[in-house]
């Protein structure tokens, strides 16, 4: 129990600096936020902008306080009405265009960690049981490229492929199933070389203990050993990479929406970092912060769980 | 902070070393495939520096009756949408990959070994503080920190450069830190410091010296995932200034021509694959040498 009001402290301290640190990162651009607003307002027409009407927006979001008074009343606002601003470029709430893309990002996230963690682990046992065999090899060649190709590179690859050349799935959409496959695959990949080695590892090492070559003497047969002894002993280091995939996921779900604009939070951070929308900025990168720090909560409980010699260790 | 991420970290904190020095080399040339890594990685260093005389065009020279061209004996590798030589262009592109990656790794490197070094040796308050800061750094995917500070900073070599230390040294200091501590405790030390000597010279001859190997593994693994990020982010538009030729803002571009040129979107992402691949042969080896009984988990 107290390790989980610990667990939860820290989140909550690494989500407030993360609040700081985006919020000072956002605000020491020169040129002004007044000026930015106006200019979302009156596109094209920046120059005839009078020092009156900057004046008026600067009032209106209270620009000319000190930055920090600035930040505890974004804190507070935040905290106490659930309010952590309102765009520029589109005039809505930060908190309804996350809600609006969120489905979105989740959906991609989720499918993409299932397709790593069923092909991982899966290529990952193959591969120990056959290990030093040239399908081994063949695997760990693959993992290698797996892990070293850029994740936009390979979602190139396949629209190029499947999309352009075998006219089979179309480039963008969203929505059906048919849409989500290849953007899932490209994400996946990086994730599912990573989850193959680690098992690989793993399950090399479990198998190599004693009760397995007891298991082994007794005359148990190979998948009956794997599933039954080895498999839930070999999966501990497997889940602490599933949950580092998920910020390398994360991450890379932001290009990978990008380039087959899938309505989510990843294409919408990196649209209003060009537009210098910085309350939308602000708000994606602490959907994301969070979503990240939820899983690893998750998956550490999961292993405290699994494991109890963390507990009290 | 006590969870399970930091614990696995620091558990990953290397033993010390089996093998240094001459032993060192000998093993890694012991191993075929490390061996072939570092002849590649001599021969991306060497185009690279050798770039301008080796590439057959200029690299920046445009030339739009010949635009989007496929691989021909004048073109070996194509052209672009200005009619920019492709094989000129990914040869100049390795220079700014490069040079920008041994950047960032080195800045982050001596960042992370002097905060790194203060925590563990000094420990208490000192301690604390930078491990807290550490763990918030290390508690978030690392391309969308870097993503909002170039958003702040703008394009950039320079911004870049430091975007992406302020994401990576963590790694390095949390390292480090381990790496001190597992040291402070061996005998040379208690010696040297009940001999009277000051911190300084402890750590400069004691400390540093031993734990360096096992910084510069990290230091290796680290540069692919470097040079992926930089690719990510120019990749995304918001790295580098658009007239620098550089791989991932290459496959940017040509992306838009990828049903009448896939060539474009094909030769840079070989490029910065090789080279990825290049660096994690090297650091895995590396990592197999020094410590033999590690579990080949990988930290992002």
């Amino acid at each position: 129990m107290k390790y989980f009001i610990k667990r939860v402290g820290f989140m909550a301290l690494t989500i407030f600096a993360v609040c700081a640190l985006t919020f000072f990162l956002m605000n020491v651009i020169p040129g002004g936020t007044a000026k930015l607003v106006l200019k979302h307002t009156f596109v094209g027409l920046e120059e005839s902008v009078t020092d009156e009407q900057l004046n008026q927006i600067s009032d209106k979001y209270d620009l000319d306080a000190p930055l920090y008074l600035q930040f505890f009343r974004w804190i507070k606002e935040a905290v106490f009405r659930g309010d952590i601003g309102t765009s520029y470029v589109f005039k809505k709430p930060v908190l309804y265009l996350l809600a609006l893309r969120l489905p979105a990002t989740i959906q991609l996230a989720v499918m993409s960690m299932l397709i790593a963690i069923l092909t991982g682990v899966s290529l990952g046992i193959y591969s120990a049981i056959r290990e030093n065999k040239i399908s081994d090899h063949i695997l760990r060649i693959v993992t290698l490229f797996g892990v070293s190709m850029p994740g936009f590179w390979v979602a190139l690859l396949l629209i190029l492929i499947f999309s352009l050349r075998l006219k089979l799935v179309p480039v963008t959409g969203y929505g059906s199933l048919e849409n989500l496959l290849l953007p899932a695959a490209a994400l996946s990949l990086h994730s599912v070389a990573a989850v193959m080695r680690v098992t690989r590892t793993s399950m090399l090492e479990t198998l190599g203990q004693e009760y397995i070559r007891f298991a082994k003497a007794k005359g148990l047969p190979l998948w009956k050993i794997v599933s039954r002894h080895a498999l839930k002993n070999a999966m501990l280091p497997v889940i602490t990479v599933i949950g580092f995939q998920m910020g390398s996921l994360l991450g890379g779900a932001v290009v990978i929406e990008k380039i087959f604009a899938w309505p989510g939070i990843g294409s919408l951070l990196v649209d209003s970092i060009s537009a210098r929308d910085l309350p939308v900025v602000q708000g994606c990168v602490l959907a994301i912060v969070m979503m990240f720090l939820f899983v690893h909560f998750l998956v550490d409980m999961l292993y405290t769980h699994l494991d109890p010699r963390i507990r009290y260790g | 902070m006590d969870n399970v991420f930091t614990n696995r970290l620091r558990k990953k904190n290397f033993s010390l070393p089996e093998a240094y020095g001459s032993q060192f080399v000998k093993r890694v040339f012991q191993r075929k495939d490390m061996l072939f890594a570092l002849a590649a990685l001599l021969l991306f260093a060497g185009l690279s520096i050798f770039a301008p005389l080796l590439s057959p065009y200029d690299p920046n020279a445009i030339d739009l009756k010949n635009k989007n061209l496929n691989p021909s004996e004048e073109h070996l590798l194509g052209t672009d949408y200005l009619g920019r030589d492709l094989l000129s262009r990914i040869l100049i592109g390795a220079r700014t990959s490069l040079s920008i990656a041994s950047g960032v790794v080195l800045i982050s490197l001596f960042l992370g070994t002097a905060t790194g070094c203060a925590a563990g040796y000094y420990g208490g308050f000192v301690d604390e503080s930078i491990s807290r800061v550490t763990d918030i750094f290390l508690s978030f995917p690392s391309v969308i920190f870097a993503l909002t500070i170039m958003g702040a900073l703008g394009a950039g070599v320079f911004n870049l450069m430091l975007a992406l230390s302020i994401v990576h040294w963590a790694k390095y200091a949390r390292m480090m830190r381990g790496q001190v501590l597992s040291i402070k405790k061996q005998e040379f030390v208690l010696s040297a410091i009940t001999g009277g000597a000051g911190d300084f010279y402890i750590i400069r001859k004691h400390i540093v010296p031993n734990a360096i190997a096992t910084l510069f593994v990290l230091a290796t693994i680290d540069f692919g995932h470097v040079i992926l990020s930089i690719a990510t982010l120019s990749f995304l538009g918001i790295g580098l200034p658009a007239d620098v030729p550089e791989w991932g803002a290459m496959l940017s571009a040509g992306k838009e021509f990828m049903r009448t040129a896939p060539y474009q979107t094909i030769f840079p992402g070989l490029a910065i694959t090789f080279i990825v691949i290049i660096f994690s042969i090297l650091g895995d080896g590396m990592r197999d040498i020094l410590d033999p009984n590690h579990e080949g988990g990988e930290i992002d």
